[in-house]
C-alpha cells in the first residue's frame, strides 16, 4: 500500500488498528520524497546520496525518517525553529544556524506523539513573497504543473502536501502565505486567529501579523493538527489564554442556517474570470447545501495592500536587524564593525529582503512615521471594524483565495507590485487578526487548482471547519492528485 | 554678562529583580561572561520577550515615590540602532506612552528647599558590555536585558551642587524603596547630564551639551563645574557653542568631545509588537502605593518631632535607610529623654569608623544595644570619659565585644575617687612649676594645660570633671 498517499487521520486509524507501523509510514514517505522531490523541490538541504542514507546509523541532525519516527511525521517550514536542525528561513544570512531550542509548536507535536519529519520545507526568504521563488535554495515547483509556482511563501509545505511528499505540514501566514499556496496547490490551508497558536520559535517576519498554521490534505487533518498546536503559551505574550475546543467536533456535514457574506469588493476587476466562475460555482454548491448567502461590503478593502506593506515591512525591518554577523549565521570577512554589518547584510539578504528592509526603514523614519506608519495603523483599525460589522450578522465570509491560479515561474518575480497583488484577498485577514481557511474548489481548464477562502470572526475556527467539511463531504476536489 | 547654568539629569537605574526584564535569566553581578544568557536575551531568531511583573511593580513604586502620575495606558516601543552589545539591534524601551510622567523630587541645599520636576520615569532593557582587546572586541551579554529605569529630570537644576544634591536625594529615596543597589561602580546607577548656559534672568535656553561617562556623583558635579567654565569662556569670547555630546575624563578632569556621528540620530521608534500594551489599574496602583515605606523626608520630620533632633541631625541620620533604621533603634533604647547624645555618637565617631571601613554604619559589628550601653557608660554613669569612649567604640567595631567587657579587659574605667586623683594632681603640680606660677598670675590657659598633663598621667582614665575641680581647689588653696 502506498501509505504516503493517505491522510493523517487515515494513517492514525491504521496505526490504532495495528495494521501498519510508524516505521512503514516513514519509509513510504522517504521513498516518495526520494522519487519526486528532485522535480518538486519542496524540501531544502535534502541529504545527498539519499538512498544510501537510509538504514545507516544516524548522525546528529539527520532526518528521523532514516532511523526513528513516531506517530505521523509533520513537515515544517524553514522558519520554524527545530532543536539541532538547520533553520535558515531559506536565507543565506542564516547559513548554518541550528537553533538550540524548539518552537512551541514542535514541542506540542512531540507531546502529542508525533514527530518532526527532519526535513525543512522551502519558502520565500524570510517569508517575503508569494511564489517561493525568493529562496536561496531556488524555487519549488507546483506538483500540478512543474512550470508553475506553488505560491508562497509556504510554497514548500503546500507542494509537499499536494505532491504526497508530506502527510501534513506547518507553514506560516503573514499576508496569505499559507492560504495562497494552499489554493495554488489544491490543499487545505488554515491561518488561525492571531494569538491562537504560539509564535515562540517562529522566526518573525511581521510580529503583529504572523501565525503558524496547518497545510493538510483535508479539513479533518487540519482540525487534528489545530487541536495539537493551538493554545496559550507563557513564552508568547501575544498568545491568548482561552480554551481550545476539540475542532474535530466541528466537522459537521451541515451548512443549514449558516449566514455567509460575499464581499462585493472582492469580485471586481483583477479577478481572473475563470477563477471567478469556479468560486461562484462553489458558492452555488454551498447554497444548495443550505447556507444562506448575501452580499456584504468591506469598504476599506482597497487600502489593505498599502497598509499591509507599510506595517509588515516596518516590523520586518526591525525584526531582521539582528542578522548582523555578530552572533550566528553568515559573517562576511572584513575589517571593522560597520563594514562587517554592511557586507554581511549585502551578501546575506536577497533582493526582496533588501527591498522590504529599505521600505520598512523608510516608513519608520523621522518625518515619515506619522504619514505612513501611524496612518497605516489607523486604517488597520478601520479594516478590523469592517469585519466586526459584517460578523455582527454573519457567521462567515466567502471569497476567492487568490485572484488567479498558479502563475508561471519567472512571470512576476521581476515585478514586485504585480506579485504583491497575488495576496490581495488574503492580506485583510492578517490585518484584522481573524481566522481563514483555503480549501480546493475546482480546477482551471489548464488543470490548476483554485481555492475558496472562508473567513470568520476571532477564535471562530469552528465555523471554518464546519463549512469546509460540509463542502468537502459534497465534492471531490480535495481527493484529486497531481501526476508526478 | 553673568550666565546662569541650566541642568537636567538623566538617571539610569538597574532594578534589583532576581530575573531579567523579559526572560528568566539571573541578574546577579559578577558572573563569568555570558553565563547568564538565553535565546530571549541573546535575541535569537524566533525568541519572544515576556514581561517581568516584579520589574513593572518596582518601576511603578519608584514612579509613585517620585510623585509621578502613573499612566493608565502604557506600552513598550522598539528603539532601533545597530551596536554589537545590543543583540536584537533594537532596545525594548518606552517612547510616547511612558509608564509615568509629571513628578517631582524636593531637594534641600543650604537650608533652602527646592522642587525639581521629574519629566518621566520609564522602563527599558539594558544592553551588554563590550570588552575591547588589542586585536578584537568581545561581548558579554550577562547585563543584556536587565530591567532599567530611566528617570529624566526637568532642567530645573542651576548648579553642580544642586545636581549633586538631587542625585543624593534620589539615591536615598530609591534605597528606601529597596528596588536597586544604586551602585555607580557596578553600573547599577548611571547618570548623564544636559547643561547649557543662559544670561541670568533669561527664559530662553542656550545651546546644550550632553555629558556622559561620569562614574560617581562627585564626577557629575566636577564635570558640570568644568563644563560651566568652558561654556562661559566660549560665550564671553562670543564663540559659537556646538550642540554636542562630551565625555568626562576623570583623570584629566575635563570634558572632551565624543566622536561625532554623521547625520542626526533616528531611532525609528515604533510600538513593540511582541508585547501587548499594558493597562495599569487604579487598584494596582493603590496596592503598590501600600508597599512604599516611610521615605527619607517624612522620616526626617518624624525624627525631629519624636526625638527632638535638630533638622541637621535628623537629615544626616535619615539619608541612608540603614543608618536611619539603626539610629531609630538606638534612640528608642536610649532611656534618656534627650536623644541628642545618640545623634552625636552616630554622626561623629560611628560615621567616622564606618567611613574608614567604607561601609554602612549598620554593617559594623556594633548592635544598637551595645551602642546604647556605651553612651550610657560615658554620658550617664561616667564610667569612662568621652575620649576613652571613642577608643572603646573603635574596639567594639573591630571585635564585636560589649563595651563593658572592653573596659574591664583593658582596665579603662575612669578614676573618680579623690585620693587617687589627688596623688596624680600632686605629681603634676610638682613637675610643672612654671604653669602653676602662670595660673597664679591669672593665666586661665595654664589650668587647662595642667588638666591635660594630669589626664595624660592617668592614661586618660581620670574623670575630667572631678580632676578639674580638685586641681582648681588645690591651686587656689595654695
Amino acid at each position: 500500500m502506498e501509505l504516503y498517499k493517505l491522510t493523517a487521520h487515515e494513517l492514525l486509524e491504521k496505526l490504532k488498528n495495528k495494521e501498519i507501523t510508524a516505521e512503514e509510514i516513514s519509509s513510504s514517505l522517504a521513498k516518495r520524497i526520494e522519487d519526486v522531490d528532485v522535480e518538486v523541490k519542496a524540501y531544502v538541504r535534502t541529504p545527498e546520496k539519499w538512498g544510501q542514507k537510509r538504514g545507516q546509523s544516524p548522525e546528529k541532525g539527520d532526518s528521523p525518517l532514516f532511523f526513528e519516527t513516531k506517530g505521523i511525521p509533520v513537515s515544517i517550514k524553514d522558519n520554524i525553529c527545530t532543536d539541532g536542525y538547520s533553520t535558515e528561513c531559506c536565507s543565506k544570512i542564516l547559513e548554518g544556524f541550528k537553533p538550540p531550542y524548539n518552537a512551541t509548536v514542535i514541542n506540542k507535536i512531540n507531546e502529542a506523539g508525533h514527530s518532526f519529519l527532519g526535513l525543512k520545507c522551502n519558502m520565500d526568504e524570510f517569508a517575503f513573497g508569494s511564489s517561493t521563488e525568493n529562496s536561496c535554495f531556488g524555487p519549488t515547483r507546483n506538483p500540478w504543473n512543474l512550470e508553475s509556482v506553488p505560491g508562497g511563501s509556504s510554497g514548500g509545505s503546500a507542494a509537499a502536501v499536494a505532491g504526497d511528499e508530506a502527510i501534513w505540514a506547518l507553514g506560516s501566514d503573514t499576508g496569505g502565505s499559507i492560504r495562497q499556496p494552499a489554493s495554488f496547490c489544491g490543499v487545505v490551508g488554515l491561518k488561525p486567529t492571531y494569538g491562537r497558536v504560539s509564535r515562540y520559535g517562529l522566526i518573525a517576519f511581521a510580529s503583529s501579523l504572523d501565525q503558524i498554521g496547518p497545510l493538510t490534505k483535508d479539513a479533518r487533518d487540519s482540525a487534528l493538527l489545530m487541536n495539537i498546536i493551538s493554545g496559550f503559551d507563557p513564552l508568547d505574550s501575544t498568545s491568548i489564554n482561552i480554551p481550545v475546543p476539540d475542532y474535530t467536533k466541528d466537522l459537521i456535514n451541515d451548512a443549514k442556517g449558516l449566514k455567509i457574506g460575499i464581499p462585493k469588493e472582492y469580485f471586481v476587476e483583477g479577478l481572473d474570470p475563470e477563477v471567478k466562475s469556479i468560486v461562484e460555482e462553489a458558492i452555488d454548491k454551498l447554497k444548495g447545501l443550505g447556507a444562506q448567502f448575501k452580499e456584504v461590503s468591506l469598504p476599506h478593502t482597497e487600502y489593505a495592500v498599502p497598509v499591509y506593506y507599510i506595517i509588515a515591512t516596518a516590523e520586518a525591518s526591525s525584526n531582521l536587524a539582528r542578522f548582523d554577523g555578530v552572533q550566528y549565521g553568515l559573517r562576511a570577512k572584513t575589517q571593522g564593525l560597520i563594514d562587517m554589518y554592511k557586507k554581511t547584510r549585502q551578501l546575506g539578504f536577497g533582493d526582496e529582503a533588501k527591498r522590504r528592509i529599505i521600505l520598512g526603514t523608510f516608513a519608520l523614519s523621522h518625518g515619515y512615521y506619522d504619514a505612513y506608519y501611524l496612518r497605516a495603523l489607523k486604517v488597520r483599525t478601520l479594516i478590523k471594524q469592517d469585519f466586526d460589522n459584517v460578523f455582527k450578522d454573519f457567521d462567515c465570509i466567502v471569497t476567492p483565495t487568490s485572484p488567479t491560479a498558479a502563475f508561471k515561474i519567472g512571470d512576476k518575480v521581476d515585478d514586485p507590485l504585480k506579485m504583491y497583488l497575488s495576496d490581495i484577498y488574503t492580506i485583510s485577514v492578517n490585518l484584522a487578526g481573524i481566522p481563514a481557511i483555503s480549501i480546493p474548489c475546482g480546477f482551471t481548464k489548464k488543470g490548476l487548482p483554485v481555492g475558496l477562502q472562508i473567513l470568520s470572526r476571532h477564535f471562530n475556527e469552528s465555523a471554518l471547519f464546519r463549512l469546509a467539511y460540509t463542502y468537502e463531504q459534497n465534492t471531490e476536489w480535495h481527493k484529486m492528485k497531481p501526476k508526478l | 554678562m553673568k550666565y546662569e547654568p541650566v541642568i537636567g539629569l538623566e538617571v539610569h537605574l538597574h532594578l534589583n529583580t532576581k530575573t531579567k526584564a523579559f526572560c528568566g535569566c539571573s541578574t546577579q553581578f559578577g558572573s563569568e561572561p555570558n553565563a547568564q544568557v538565553c535565546p530571549v536575551c541573546l535575541g535569537f531568531p524566533g525568541s519572544l520577550p515576556v514581561y517581568n511583573q516584579t520589574a513593572l511593580d518596582y518601576a511603578i513604586k519608584v514612579a509613585l515615590a517620585l510623585n509621578c502620575k502613573v499612566q493608565e495606558h502604557t506600552k513598550f516601543d522598539r528603539k532601533n540602532y545597530f551596536y554589537p552589545d545590543l543583540p536584537k539591534n533594537y532596545q525594548i524601551s518606552q517612547y510616547d506612552l511612558p509608564l509615568s510622567m509629571h513628578g517631582f523630587l524636593d531637594i534641600e541645599l543650604g537650608g533652602q528647599e527646592k522642587r525639581i520636576g521629574i519629566t518621566r520615569v520609564h522602563m527599558e532593557e539594558d544592553a551588554g558590555k563590550l570588552i575591547h582587546q588589542e586585536d578584537c572586541s568581545l561581548v558579554d551579554f550577562n547585563r543584556t536585558g536587565i530591567p532599567l529605569l530611566e528617570i529624566v529630570s526637568e532642567p530645573d537644576l542651576n548648579s553642580p551642587e544642586e545636581a549633586y544634591e538631587y542625585l543624593s536625594t534620589l539615591k536615598s529615596v530609591i534605597e528606601y524603596l529597596d528596588v536597586s543597589d544604586c551602585d555607580m561602580e557596578k553600573g547599577s546607577l548611571r547618570c548623564d547630564a544636559n547643561i547649557s548656559l543662559r544670561p541670568a534672568g533669561s527664559k530662553t535656553l542656550g545651546v546644550k551639551t550632553e555629558l556622559k561617562n561620569m562614574n560617581s556623583f562627585k564626577g557629575v558635579k566636577d564635570a558640570l563645574a568644568f563644563e560651566i567654565g568652558r561654556q562661559n569662556k566660549l560665550l564671553e569670547s562670543a564663540e559659537t557653542l556646538l550642540q554636542e555630546t562630551r565625555l568626562w575624563n576623570a583623570k584629566s578632569s575635563e570634558t572632551l568631545p565624543m566622536r561625532v556621528k554623521e547625520g542626526a540620530k533616528d531611532y525609528r521608534y515604533f510600538p513593540e509588537p511582541d508585547l501587548p500594551a499594558l493597562i495599569i489599574t487604579e487598584s494596582k496602583i493603590a496596592e503598590i502605593k501600600n508597599t512604599i515605606p516611610e521615605l527619607p523626608k517624612e522620616k526626617m520630620r518624624r525624627f525631629i518631632k519624636d526625638y527632638g533632633l535638630s533638622e541637621y541631625d535628623a537629615k544626616v541620620l535619615t539619608a541612608s535607610k540603614w543608618t536611619a533604621r539603626f539610629s531609630e533603634e538606638t534612640m528608642r533604647k536610649f532611656s534618656a529623654v534627650n536623644k541628642k547624645p545618640v545623634a552625636n555618637w552616630i554622626i561623629g565617631p560611628l560615621a567616622g569608623i564606618a567611613g574608614n571601613k567604607s561601609c554602612e554604619i549598620s554593617a559594623l559589628r556594633i548592635s544598637a544595644d551595645q551602642l546604647v550601653d556605651l553612651i550610657e557608660l560615658v554620658e550617664k554613669k561616667q564610667v569612662i570619659s568621652n575620649l576613652t569612649g571613642k577608643v572603646v567604640l573603635e574596639e567594639m567595631a573591630n571585635t564585636g565585644k560589649h563595651p563593658q567587657k572592653i573596659i574591664e579587659e583593658k582596665n579603662l574605667a575612669q578614676i573618680s575617687d579623690s585620693t587617687s586623683l589627688n596623688s596624680v594632681i600632686a605629681g603634676v603640680i610638682k613637675e610643672n612649676p612654671k604653669s602653676v606660677a602662670d595660673y597664679k598670675t591669672g593665666k586661665a590657659n595654664a589650668l587647662m594645660f595642667l588638666v591635660g598633663q594630669a589626664m595624660r598621667k592617668s592614661a586618660g582614665k581620670a574623670n575630667p570633671k572631678m580632676l578639674q575641680t580638685l586641681l582648681k581647689e588645690r591651686l587656689d588653696s595654695e
